[in-house]
């Protein structure tokens, strides 16, 4: 009896934690099949949002810069990331300090202070607010998270692999990509989709250093902040509420698939 | 936030050269691109916080302006108050939720806790925009609230995960042990897990007190110029160039806040570990 009451008690206390934290993104996809102008009326069910959504031009394209951004930083975040996890795990006492010290900065700062130290460096270097600016900053605010991912790779790593290729002739170039990198790849891609993710979220960098490139957090922060919120926000909310669940969702599944599959292995 | 990630597994070994290139020297691209695009972009903001806009003199003026309007003092004061309600609201829920998806009946169900991480990964804009939906439909007017609720909404998951791993990597017989010497189920509570949890709560502070201090978007979509946060003045000092020098003191000042208080959890969860040591 007094098991039954505590695991009860127990499934409650999950239960309405999930529904604080779904039940509010939930209704926000219910209210995105109206077109009522106003938050929180439901007048009548309709696609409509979601015609305007893929019609709009400026949301279109705010997405496929966002993607593009995305994409472009979070490859150059991956070489220079998995070049410094392996330069940083070799390196000794201060040295590794003064390191690891470096690539704690940004994480460690506040957004918006690694935003206005980047809007006013790019001032001060001349170099107009765009597209490289956004690749610069978002390259140099994701590759921590990059370092973080391929660490324990190296950890793991046989230290024997590399002389290993050596001694089967490998030139030293050769044994590094060829036979050290590929242990690394695991480490590499989910350092990748990290970078990928926080570069498509983020806004309070890009809001400093964007010119006139809108991405999609930019194009949302100026609709929610500036200019009341129109109602296909609520459509375009849904759309990438659903979107990075499902992505998050099928991610998970299959690298747990893939650590059950090695264990069963060994 | 995790500054101790990064220095893994230190071995000492010997040193291995490639064509003639330590492999450290791997690092040096980085860390190059890292002396120009983070930490000159820093000593510019110490330049401009410490010069006249006008006639780029030297001054102290920038830090005299903040410490001598009663009103920015008020939302000072205003973001630590709004960021200790969250942080200990965040902390009250998500303690006893780590609990339970810790304990033996729900840690098989990795699942559940995915599910509770997940929304981490989705914008903070987008769920602010949920909470502003849902607030409206339940006709809270008061912005105060609107904000915090929507502060502990967005940060919920950030203290959850240093909780539950801290709780789920807790060794099991510690808790047994203090059970079969007797102790109730409130006192085991108190006296050994709460304290050995606290690397995962001081965490959890971290990743909650300082950014809600530091935010701008949440009280920008939520609140009005009444619930301005620390981050909001640095924003505004910032939309046009002539507030740049009153802007970076401000930036200035959080950013000695943030690394006071990186350093204080540091310095409380070294202490831990040493005493978890001698246990």
């Amino acid at each position: 009896m007094k098991k039954q009451v505590k695991s009860a008690l127990m499934w409650t206390v999950v239960g309405v934690m999930l529904a604080f934290m779904y039940v509010p993104i939930l209704i926000l996809i219910i209210y995105s099949f109206t077109d009522a102008k106003a938050l929180g009326v439901w007048g009548g069910f309709s696609f409509a949002l979601y015609a305007d959504l893929f019609t709009n031009s400026s949301i279109l394209g705010a997405f496929k810069n966002s993607l593009i951004l995305a994409f472009a930083s979070a490859a150059l975040a991956t070489v220079l990331g998995t070049s410094a996890a392996v330069g940083i795990y070799y390196l000794r006492k201060w040295k590794k300090t003064t390191a690891s010290f470096i690539a704690n900065i940004t994480m460690e700062n506040a957004e918006i202070v690694t935003g206005v130290t980047f809007m006013m460096f790019f001032l001060a270097l001349r170099l107009p607010y765009g597209w490289t600016t956004l690749i610069i900053a978002h390259t140099m605010i994701t590759v921590p998270y990059v370092i973080l991912s391929v660490t324990p790779k190296l950890a793991q790593l046989n230290p024997n692999l590399y002389e290993a290729g050596l001694d089967l002739g490998a030139s030293p170039v050769k044994s590094m990509l060829c036979v050290v990198v590929p242990q690394l790849v695991p480490g590499m891609l989910s350092g990748f989709v990290m970078a990928f993710a926080l570069s498509l979220d983020d806004f309070i960098v890009s809001k400093f250093v964007n010119g006139s490139v809108e991405t999609i957090p930019v194009y949302l922060y100026n609709a929610l902040a500036k200019r009341g919120a129109d109602p296909t926000l609520r459509a375009l909310s849904s759309v990438l509420f659903v979107a990075v669940l499902a992505v998050l969702i099928v991610l998970n599944v299959v690298t747990e698939k893939r650590r059950k599959a090695q264990f069963t292995a060994k | 936030m995790q500054s101790n990630l990064i220095v893994a597994g230190a071995k000492p070994q010997k040193k291995l050269k490639i064509r003639g290139v330590k492999r450290s020297a791997f690092a040096l691209p980085y860390l190059a691109l890292s002396v120009l695009f983070v930490i000159v972009p820093l000593f510019i903001m110490l330049y401009y916080a410490f010069t006249d806009g006008a006639s780029g003199a030297i001054t102290g003026a920038n830090f005299v302006h903040f410490f001598s309007r009663p009103n920015i003092m008020a939302v000072m004061g205003k973001s630590f108050l709004v960021a200790l309600i969250t942080t200990v609201l965040c902390f009250l829920l998500a303690y006893p939720l780590a609990l339970v998806l810790s304990s033996p009946t729900f840690n098989k169900k990795l699942i559940l806790v995915m599910l509770f991480v997940l929304p981490m990964w989705i914008s903070s804009l987008l769920r602010t925009y949920a909470v502003k939906i849902v607030l409206y439909m339940l006709e809270v007017s008061n912005a105060w609230v609107a904000v915090t609720v929507g502060m502990v909404y967005d940060f919920f998951p950030f203290m959850l995960l240093p909780l539950y791993s801290v709780l789920s990597g807790m060794d099991r017989s510690l808790i047994e042990a203090s059970q079969d010497l007797g102790a109730s189920a409130l006192t085991t509570l108190f006296k050994v897990r709460l304290p050995l949890s606290l690397p995962g709560i001081v965490s959890g502070v971290l990743m909650v007190f300082m950014p809600t201090v530091s935010s701008f978007a949440i009280s920008d979509v939520l609140g009005d110029t009444s619930t301005y946060m620390f981050g909001n003045i640095i924003n505004q000092w910032f939309a046009n160039s002539g507030g740049w020098n009153i802007g970076s003191a401000y930036s200035l000042i959080l950013l000695v806040l943030i690394a006071v208080t990186v350093v204080v959890a540091n310095k409380i969860t070294k202490g831990r570990t040493e005493i978890g040591g001698v246990l």
